[in-house]
Formats: structure tokens, sequence, C-alpha cells
């Protein structure tokens, strides 16, 4: 059993979706300790005793992250169903380059189709991210 | 040139909500993973569903031999064409042009299969896996059958015949067109022609297709969630083709990750999933792969077409005359007699003053899978038609391809304008020279142009192009579209209740697929009723609470959808006016109403809120004499035009002489949608839509070899546009209100799509230029374009 179909049908996370089945799609990209995966291309049996993390549990919906701030103010989604995997795959460039150009963030989400969008305001959001993140961070460093 | 985010409009409160960028409502739930899609629905006892699909093009089935599939652990049951025979009627197309032949399509094969992927059998068990592995116990055996994919070859004497109704493979042959080309040639100084393929496209929405059915015995009622783009149009047809009672049937569609047209056809999948619901007493879901999908679901455009025009030396275009040769699969989709007929043809002379058109589409039937509607649905090809041939005449004559197209351009003054002649079309309104100044202005047409020959120079292959198209959208009128062969209306509903403490439903029959219905539709009766959109909220997608509806499709929600809900608003805030002058005691023309409080005209301290109003109306303890109680108005929209959108785009792209790989160096597009509700959305619909017509343009294109495999069979195949793939696009409006509907509004949702390949296309085509090369098929990638730089570096 494929980690997608424990999380979707075991589990009843139906957040993470499922687009494709040749792991072209990344609807499914979910977070498995520091990594993000294709949850697709990962084994149930092997997330056994790891940390994964899915779009139901990044946020108190409540308090959206920067990220789904930025999706949201910039109109980064249209039908939604690749929204998940996206922010997966944003955030983990954003946690590695904080500051990204727009080549960078296009070449981050490679991996993550979209039909909707044509991509630019994702692009645009996860710039607009970063800049929410680090002023954000920097309330974080002013407060300690 | 770009939509402002920052002016965020609070729901909240009250505002002019419409031509705002209000950010969307639909995002929260979608943000954190709360969207529910069909396959996310769970219900007790579910069962799953597979479907056993033709592994050959075209074969005779000797016998299928199931019984070891229904002895394995966990088979429920399985379905083959013996069991529905009787029962389940045929798949009707819905649009039936002309007098084009329709073969019998059964929702699993009858004795013989006639495409790769069509349904044989259907496997229902108690889980996906059970399902799966018990579609590979199921023996069908097939003596193949000659194939033929390509619908010229098959209309050639000898070709594989596929349906015993339809000599030839043809479906038809249809005609459209006006004014006296034959005339217009005899007096032109060149005809110019070309041959164009539109190709084969996967349409790919990101949530595949997906049926949940359950029946409940109790109430002997049939309910069924997939994620149709006209839910009660699915309705109608499952219920025909069931046999059941409508009244017993409830259809609900729930979020659809995307739809592009192909989520509005009637699939065999619906029905046995319906069917087997019943004859299993379980519920059954059943979910397409992504792999399957290339087989199981619609694909796109597949024309040829053969396209003359007739010229003057001065650039005058006085005539077109297309032969085109359309393919549409197996057997006839819902629409597919439609879309290269009057989808295409129509709008073969484009945005230019053109008086003669001769149209002639020949239909054809093949061992494909059925081609139908995919966003733009026609007007990609018609636009690509008109487009790559005034490329072609101005290359012939030595014109700049953009002063040709201003010297044809229909002018501002000419509106309405009646197309060649035509009995019925109308393009509305307009302004098309100064939406192609702007573009060219934008995209610094001259700069390019002069710049070119110095580039080449440099070895850099740069080239320019402004292309221009025009579309009629929102889709009406009932008696029209029955005289051009539907079996459907033209209307759209909105019932809009006023609940009894002010706060408002609208009931809408379109459906949204992403499109954000719920926050556009809002703004626009959060304006007539002056509430706060929060006081709104929108349904859809429920044939039980949605009293009636088409859908969405053609760009139609906010034309037609929208000014329904506009007159349903209205007609509301009529009606509670008089129910306030009675409460204030006097006559209802001196009654003032603004946000939220109607005041006696001058005595604004005499008041009565929204809310009262509302109140009272179903109390009902004052009303005015006569008048019935509740605030609840149904409106069913019935356009009296269909709008024409239309727009210039210009490209400038760069190609590698030595990869022949295209790089789009800027991208500007100037459409006029008539009035825009909401800019935010409409920019993400524009963007959405040049990147699928980008997509068609430079890498897109569903591929069938001889025997009927298809080759381009998953997505590790097909591409469409990664984030990297796709460049920055410039995107801006110019604004005619429509002159026919309330809202001014024409529609937006196919326009990129229509408007980017030709101009990629041309662009590319200009930066070959000095090699001779005129014309490439689409899809432009790198090593075709490198081979068409070979071929004419050889023949030099």
């Amino acid at each position: 059993m494929l980690l997608v179909h424990f999380l979707r049908e075991q589990a009843g996370l139906t957040g993470t979706h499922i687009g494709c089945d040749t792991s072209q799609c990344g609807a499914c990209t979910v977070r498995l300790d520091g990594a993000t995966v294709k949850s697709c291309t990962v084994l149930a049996v092997q997330a056994d005793g790891h940390a994964v993390t899915t779009i139901e549990g990044l946020a108190d919906p409540a308090r959206l992250t920067p990220l789904q701030q930025a999706f949201h103010e910039r109109h980064a989604l249209q039908c939604g169903f690749c929204t998940a995997g996206m922010i997966f795959a944003a955030q983990a460039l954003l946690d590695y380059v904080p500051n990204p150009t727009e080549a960078q963030v296009r070449h981050a989400l490679h991996g993550n189709l979209c039909r909707c969008t044509g991509y630019q305001n994702i692009v645009d959001a996860v710039l607009l991210a970063a800049k929410l993140q680090q002023t954000e961070d920097m309330r974080v460093v002013e407060a300690t | 040139m770009n939509i402002s985010v920052n002016a965020t409009v609070a729901q909240s409160e009250h505002a002019n909500f419409v031509g705002q960028p209000v950010l969307r409502r639909e995002d929260a739930r979608m943000l954190t993973g709360r969207g529910r899609f069909t396959d996310d629905i769970q219900l007790p006892g579910m069962t799953y569903a597979a479907v056993v699909r033709s592994s050959y093009g075209h074969a005779r089935i000797r016998s299928i031999d199931a019984s070891r599939a229904t002895t394995m652990a966990g088979v429920v049951g399985v379905l083959t064409e013996a069991d529905l025979a009787g029962k389940v009627g045929d798949i009707r197309p819905n649009w039936v042009v002309g007098n084009s032949i329709v073969p019998p399509h059964r929702p699993l094969a009858s004795g013989r299969v006639r495409y790769l992927g069509e349904p044989v059998a259907f496997v229902v068990a108690n889980t996906r896996a059970q399902a799966v592995d018990a579609v590979e116990a199921i023996d069908v055996d097939y003596e193949p059958l000659p194939v033929v994919v390509d619908q010229e070859a098959a209309l050639q004497p000898g070709a594989p015949q596929l349906h015993d109704n339809v000599p030839g493979n043809l479906i038809g042959v249809f005609t459209l067109g006006g004014g006296d080309y034959a005339a217009a040639a005899a007096s032109a100084d060149r005809l110019v022609k070309v041959r164009l393929v539109n190709q084969r496209l996967i349409p790919n929405p990101m949530e595949p297709r997906a049926v949940c059915a359950y029946y409940d015995e109790l109430e002997e009622r049939l309910t069924i969630y997939m994620p149709s783009q006209v839910p009660h149009m699915s309705k109608r047809w499952l219920a025909e083709t069931l046999g059941w009672p409508e009244h017993r049937l409830h259809l609900i569609a729930p979020d659809i990750g995307g739809g592009f047209g192909c989520k509005m056809h009637f699939y065999p999948e619906e029905i046995l999933c319906a069917y087997a619901a019943r004859h299993f007493g379980r519920p059954v879901r059943w979910t397409e792969t992504r792999s399957e999908s290339y087989q199981a679901t619609t694909h796109g455009r597949a024309h040829v077409e053969y396209v003359e025009a007739a010229v003057k030396n001065d650039g005058q275009v006085l005539g077109i005359k297309l032969r085109s040769v359309a393919n549409l699969g197996a057997y006839l989709s819902n629409m597919g007699t439609g879309i290269p007929t009057i989808n295409t043809a129509s709008y073969a002379t484009g945005t230019y003053h053109i008086p003669s058109l001769d149209a002639e589409v020949r239909l054809v039937t093949t061992n494909t899978t059925p081609v139908d509607a995919y966003r733009g649905a026609g007007r990609p090809e018609g636009a690509y038609i008109i487009e790559r041939t005034m490329d072609a005449v101005a290359n012939a004559l030595g014109i700049d391809p953009l002063e040709l197209r201003r010297r044809n351009l229909i002018r501002a003054d000419q509106f309405p304008y009646i197309p060649y002649g035509h009995p019925v079309f109308v393009w509305d309104s307009g302004d098309y020279h100064r939406c192609l100044d702007a573009a060219a202005e934008q995209i610094g047409y001259a700069k390019w142009r002069s710049q070119q020959s110095e580039l080449r120079a440099q070895g850099r292959h740069v080239g320019v192009a402004i292309t221009c198209y025009m579309e009629l959208v929102g889709m009406g009128m009932s008696p029209m579209l029955k005289e051009h062969g539907f079996d459907r209306g033209g209307w759209e509903s909105a019932q809009l209740r006023v609940h009894s403490d002010g706060n408002v439903t609208l009931f809408s029959g379109s459906m949204s697929q992403g499109h954000g219905h719920a926050t556009s539709y809002a703004q626009i009766v959060g304006d007539v009723l002056q509430l706060p959109m929060d006081h709104i909220d929108v349904v859809q997608g429920d044939t039980d609470r949605v009293p009636a509806g088409h859908g969405t499709f053609n760009s139609r929600s906010m034309p037609v959808g929208g000014s329904a809900a506009f007159t349903a608003a209205n007609k509301i805030l009529a009606k509670a006016t008089q129910i306030a002058a009675a409460m204030l005691q006097v006559k209802a023309d001196a009654v003032t109403y603004k946000t939220g409080n109607f005041w006696i005209t001058g005595r604004p301290e005499q008041r009565v809120s929204f809310a009262q109003v509302a109140r009272m109306a179903y109390v009902a303890s004052n009303l005015p004499t006569g008048m019935q109680a509740g605030l609840d108005e149904i409106v069913c929209y019935e356009p009296q035009e269909m709008p024409a959108s239309y727009g210039m785009h210009a490209a400038v792209v760069e190609v590698d002489k030595d990869t022949g790989e295209v790089k789009i160096l800027d991208y500007v597009g100037i459409d006029d949608v008539g009035n825009l509700i909401n800019p935010l959305l409409c920019e993400g619909q524009m963007h959405g839509g040049l990147a699928q017509g980008i997509g068609q343009a430079l890498y897109e294109g569903a591929e069938y070899d001889d025997t009927g495999q298809l080759v381009t069979g998953s997505l590790l195949d097909y591409t469409f546009p990664k984030s990297d793939q796709i460049p920055r696009v410039r995107v801006g409006f110019q604004v005619t209100p429509a002159p026919n509907n309330p809202l001014g509004v024409k529609g937006i949702g196919e326009a990129g799509c229509v408007a980017a390949p030709p101009v990629i296309v041309s662009a590319v085509c200009d930066a070959l230029s000095s090699f001779g090369i005129t014309h490439i098929d689409m899809p432009l990638t790198p090593p075709k374009v490198w081979r068409a730089i070979r071929d004419a570096q050889r023949v030099r």
C-alpha cells in the first residue's frame, strides 16, 4: 500500500490528492519527517514510525501559514486540486532558500502540475510568502 | 497592466463589489485540505469499481469469461453488455448537427470494440485493489480487426469500416457560409492556400473523473456524486438512459478539480455506477487513473483543415474557403459533431471584414477515443485557421502581418457586425483596431521588428507576432440551439432565497470547476441588494437544492448565469420594496433603499431594515393586498444574444537553431470580455487559458500508432506545461460592455486557450523566416523545429 492510499483511505485524510499514476503531478506531496515527498512514491510501511504532515496538519485553519495566506492573496489556486501539493513543494523551497528568485521558484515547482492557473500567480504567491515569512522571522528575532 | 490585489475588499461590509478584485471565499477550504471531491466521499458499505477496457483499437469480441473473477475474494459482481441489454439505453449525443448519422453506442461494448480503452466489463468489489485484481482475471477473447486512426485515411476507399450504419466512416458533411466565394475567387488577384493540422489534445483536469452512486431502497432514490460541469443535464441523461424517473434521481457535483469541457459529456462509467449501485444494493465508487483517463475521457481538437483565401494585391481578403476533416473518434460524444462545424467554421473569417465564406466540414469516425469539446471547443481551431491564413497572405503579398491585419479588421463603426451575410450570427460589439494598437504598443512591435535583422546578424533568431481572435460566448438562445441541432436549452437559472433574518442564498444552475463562482455571484447579488457579501451564500451542483439549470461551458456563467442572478436579485428588491412600503405606510415609489435599509424618501428616520422586511415577508401580517408570502424568486434567464469576446495577443520568441528550442521572451494579451465582475479572477482565467494554449502550441499532442495504441498513454508521454515551461504573461483588458445583457459582460473562460496557439506559431515562424520556413504544425517541440530548420537548410 502506498502512503497516499493509506492517508486517504485508512487515515481519512483526503486533503492529499491523487492526480496521476506515474508520480508526475505532485498533487500528493506531503512532508515525511523533514523531507518533502510525493506520497505515491513511498510505501505506507516505509512511513511507519515516522512523522507525516499533510495539509490538514500544516496549520490551524484559523491561522494560515504565510504561504497559505499568500496563495489566497495572489489568487494562486482555482480548482484547488493541486494546491496542497504546491504548498508543500513551495514550503520546501522556502525552508532552504528563504529569498528565492522567480527562476528558483519555477524550478522548485517543476514536479507539481497545475492545469488551472498557468503557474504565474503561484510563483507570485511563493515570492510574496518569502517576504511575509521574513517579516515574521524578523518579528520573532525582535521578540527574543 | 497588472491587476492590483492590494486593494482587497472586505466581504463583511457594504461596498460596490462588481469590478473589484475581491479575494475568493472558496480558498480557505482548499488551502487547508478541506475541499470535498468525489473520490473523497466515503459511504457505509462502499464498494469500488474498475473497468475492463479494450486493449485493441478495433476487434470483435468472441467471448467474455468472468467466471474466475466472480469467485475471487471480495468481488461483488461483474457486469457486461449481456446484463445491460434491454435494460439500459444507448449513450446518445446531445448535439447532432445537420444530417449526422448517430452510430449505436452502448455503455459496455456489444460484440465489438472500436477504440483502445472502450469499456467491456465493469467489476465491483469490496476494495479498490480487489476490483483491479479482478479486472486482470476476466478473459476477453478478441479477434483483432483492421484499424484506422487517421480521419483522412478513414475516408479512403477500402479503409476499415467502424459502424454498419456509417458507410465510408462519414458521419456527415456540414456546410456553412455566406456571401459569394466563387465570385470572390474569380475577382481575386491571388489565391493563398494552407493546410493546417489542429492536433488531438488531452484535456487533463488535475482531478480525474470519478463517480460515486448509491441507491436508497426505502425511498427508491438514486444518488449520484460526480464532477459534472452540467449537473442537471447529467441527471436528465442518466435518467433517460437508465429508464429511471428523474424525481428519484439526485445528482450532486461536489468540488470539481478542473473540467475544461471534458466533464460536461456523458460517459459509460456514470451509467454503470448508477446501475450497479441499484443492481448490487451497495454504494459504488469509481475513479479513473490518469492513464485510464487518457483512453476513457474525451479528447479535443483533431482536425485537418485546407484553407484558401481569395485576396487582392493590396491585402484585402475577399473570401475564405475552408475544407476540413474532423476526427470524431469511435462514437459521437455529446457535442462532438458541433465542435468542428458550427464552433469552428463560423469563426473562419475571425475578426476581419471578409465578405464571403464557403466552409465544408467532413465528420469522420475512427478507432480513437471520442473527441468532444475541450476549452475553447472549436474557437481555438477557428482562430488558428484564419490567423495562420492571414500570415500566409502577408507572406505571399509581402505585407507586414500586422499591417495586413489592420487593413482587414472589422471597424468599430461596423458593429453590430453580420459576418459573411450569415442569417443568424452577429458579432455584437468591440473596437478591434484600438485593441490591436494596444497590443502592438505593449509588446513593442515596431522595436522588435526593426531589431530583428540586427539580431539575426548576431545569430539570434527572434520573432514577433500579433494575432487576433473573437468568439461567441454565453451560449443561448434556446430556439437557436434547437435550430442548430442541440437537445438542450440555452437559459440559466438563479433562485434567490431571502431567509427570514435577511440572509440570502443563491441557488445557481451553473457549476464552478474552480472558477470562483461563489465569490463572483455574491458580488453581483451583493451589489443589487446592497448587502455585505458575507450575507450571501451560493449553492451549485445539487439537483435537489438547485431547481433547474444547464451548467458551465462556453464561457457562459457570468453572461447567462450572472444575468440570471442579477435579474432575480432585482425581482427580490422590487418585492422587498413593496413590503417595505406597506410597513412604512407609503407607496413603493416613495421608498428609498440603500445599504440594507428602506426609508421614506426625504425622511431617513422612518426606516425598516432589509432583515425586518425579510421577516415580514414570512410572518406576512402586513403584506400589500394580494401579495404572496415569502421572499424567494426563480429566474430562468434566456439570453437575447451571444456576446462576442475578442482580443489581440502578441508574442516575442527566440528559437535556438541548434536545438530547436523555443523560448518565449515576452507575451502580451489585450482582451475585451465586456465588463469585468472580478478582475482578479478574470486575470486568473486568462493565465490558465494561456497556459493551455501555449501547451497546444509548444508541447501537447496525443498520438496513436497505426494499430490504434495510444502512444502518449500516460503523463510520462503527454506533456502539458510545467511551472518552468511557461513564461510570465502580461494581461490587460479593454472594455466594451456587451450591449445585450444587463451586466454588460461577455465571457473569458476560454479566451486564452483560443488566443495563444496562433500567436506562438506565428512568432516562431517569423523567427525562422530567414530559413524560408512559413509554417510548422503544432506542437512546436524542439525535435520538430530542429527538423524543420534542417530540412529548410537542405533544400537550400
